[in-house]
């Protein structure tokens, strides 16, 4: 499968790398339209299945071990394709500026797309043009922020109770403080234990 | 002339037939739905979040806690998962215990799906008798775990412990004379295996019993045939899987053509539909009960003969006994430190998947290196399948609906995760 990626998907395809037996893709935002229907519609790849697809925020992307900001593009959405006929799965990449980050939708090539989008956009504030109807989708109606954000906290910032004076439900300022029972680490010589053949991009 | 409007109706989120909390608002010109809007959330809890902020051991439970009705399932997609980004690989003899559970699990799911679809559509009797054998299947579930539903019995290298060497048995109480309690107890006399075998021997003729009610009823198939049919071209764009793919009349299971654990050892048929209509899926579902029967059947006969470990010997993974931390010193370092801190798990992202009872359920996780996930995606076939629910119900009457929610197996709480 991962010969016939280059020739097929040319300049759009920015590194192709295989862990675990599983094919990853880098790909350009700009261009995942193309991509997608080129993935789908050759008889050599007919990715016909659209299995997953979300959002990513990799602001905090291994801060405990380097203590500083991660250096690459904050956002990023991931494709899992699959194909029946050839029996394979791809994972596509793609990532996106930070401040507004947008890319193409891919409904029109698989309709399944329509709510993951809806997904990554209220979670994660991914705008994807040509959506018909991108709405939030998990959220509560009226619902301020992106939750999954790295920067959104846990706790969130509102909390709604039923205020019988009123007769109504109130939203009010949450009042739990944020706690963390274990702290997060990344320990080298503990995650060096079993050692993963990678194979070169 | 009286003018002719088309109005807007609203279907749940607290309706019997909403299978949990499922809200739509539909268009309807008359009794026939134009348009329908499923708003879904009601049950979000941010598993994903959660799981983002605790050690990776700490997050099975939450996985219980997706699809209701088939715990075990949704752990192993998890443990899979941290297996793959761990490199390790579980004793032959937990890849049977969980591959005896998963079954387990889908007759489980598929009996619940069957009680309620059939209850949604007016049948009353079939939902007390499966309901009479997901009873026997919850207790094999307390008999491992201690817990009838959210069991946490997976565990990353292996199953948390092995199957118990006798099954409870049920106390005598006033309401049951000496004799019923003895009969009651009947199968309870040996080992969990035991218990499970003689449950493989008597499920098939219930399952004979469910389609007497069902199958050939002139009901139940005015209220299934033809209706929600999906093409299988339109079934692979749409993301379907499991059920929904098969009654389309795709053949794909990824027990078979992806298998994970020993399932290539199992012998086993996969069961496809012609029509893609409600009623196909029906009789593929219940097919797949007696495929898991056999499949039971066959994980029993192994476990029988094949005793040894269930989890890795890797104390940097799996605790050490109880024995052995109040004797040694290292042992107890090791529990402390997966106890406070749990494991860290090479940088890097996996994919694993499993044929969930009700499609492909997948647990994508990005690792920085931590003790806890970067990122885990859980990819709920249920979500694709309610978001195919316009489709499936336009030019469909009001009370086919309800119908189609069932056939959908849908449970809200992989769906809002």
């Amino acid at each position: 499968m991962r010969e016939h990626l280059p020739p097929l998907l040319g300049e759009a395809l920015v590194s192709v790398r295989t862990a675990m037996n599983e094919i990853t893709c880098e790909i350009e935002a700009a261009s995942v339209r193309s991509v997608c229907r080129a993935l789908r519609d050759d008889p050599r790849t007919r990715f016909e299945q659209l299995i997953d697809l979300c959002g990513m925020d990799y602001s905090h992307y291994g801060a405990e071990e380097n203590g500083k900001p991660w250096p690459g593009k904050r956002y990023c959405v991931v494709y899992h394709l699959l194909s029946l006929r050839h029996n394979v799965r791809i994972r596509l990449r793609a990532e996106l500026d930070d401040d507004h980050p947008t890319l193409p939708s891919v409904m029109e090539i698989w309709p399944a797309a329509d709510w993951f989008e809806r997904e990554a956009f209220d979670l994660y504030g991914i705008l994807f043009t040509d959506h018909p109807d991108l709405r939030r989708l998990l959220t509560d109606y009226g619902f301020i922020g992106h939750p999954f954000r790295k920067d959104f906290p846990l706790s969130g910032h509102v909390e709604m109770r039923y205020d019988a004076e009123k007769g109504r439900v109130v939203y009010e300022p949450v009042e739990i403080d944020d706690r963390i029972l274990v702290p997060r680490t990344i320990q080298k010589d503990s995650a060096a234990r079993n050692p993963r053949p990678e194979e070169a991009g | 002339m009286a003018e002719i409007r088309n109005y807007t109706m609203n279907f749940g989120p607290q309706h019997p037939a909403a299978h949990g909390v499922l809200r739509v608002i539909m268009e309807m010109d008359g009794e026939v739905i134009e348009r329908c809007d499923p708003h879904i959330g009601l049950l979000h809890r941010g598993t994903e979040k959660l799981a983002e902020t605790k050690p990776y051991n700490q997050s099975i439970g939450y996985m219980d806690r997706l699809d209701y009705v088939s715990m075990m399932c949704n752990e192993h997609a998890y443990v899979l998962a941290i297996e793959k980004l761990l490199g390790v690989t579980p004793p032959l003899r937990a890849q049977y215990i969980r591959v005896m559970f998963d079954e387990i699990t889908r007759i489980l799911n598929h009996c619940l799906w069957l009680g309620a679809h059939a209850l949604d559509i007016g049948a009353m009797t079939v939902f007390l008798y499966c309901f009479r054998e997901r009873e026997d299947l919850m207790d094999c579930y307390e008999a491992v775990s201690g817990a009838r539903m959210h069991a946490t019995y997976y565990r990353p290298g292996g199953v948390y412990r092995d199957l118990p060497d006798h099954m409870p048995r049920h106390a005598p109480t006033d309401r049951h004379t000496e004799a019923e309690t003895r009969a009651r107890n009947a199968d309870r006399e040996g080992t969990l295996l035991d218990f499970i075998e003689a449950f493989t021997a008597r499920f098939p003729a219930c399952v004979d019993e469910y389609e007497t009610l069902l199958s050939d009823n002139r009901i139940w198939k005015q209220r299934t045939v033809d209706i929600a049919v999906v093409a299988p071209e339109r079934a692979k764009a749409l993301g379907f899987t499991g059920p929904m793919l098969r009654g389309s009349g795709i053949e794909w299971d990824l027990r078979k053509k992806q298998p994970y654990e020993v399932y290539d050892r199992m012998d086993f048929d996969i069961p496809v539909g012609t029509n893609g209509d409600c009623y196909d899926r029906y009789l593929i579902r219940v097919e797949e009960m007696r495929q898991s029967t056999r499949i039971i059947r066959q994980c029993v006969e192994w476990l029988r003969n094949h005793p040894g470990p269930v989890m890795l010997d890797d104390h940097k993974l799996s605790p050490p006994s109880r024995e052995q931390m109040k004797g040694d010193m290292e042992s107890l370092i090791h529990h402390f430190k997966l106890f406070t801190e749990g494991f860290c798990v090479p940088a890097g992202e996996a994919y694993a998947s499993i044929e969930h009872p009700k499609g492909e359920f997948g647990i994508y996780m990005v690792s920085d290196g931590a003790n806890k996930p970067y990122r885990v995606k859980i990819r709920a076939p249920g979500f694709a399948h309610l978001a195919a629910l316009n489709e499936m119900s336009t030019g469909h009457m009001l009370a086919d609906m309800v119908a189609i929610i069932g056939t959908q197996d849908i449970v809200f709480g992989e769906i809002d995760r």
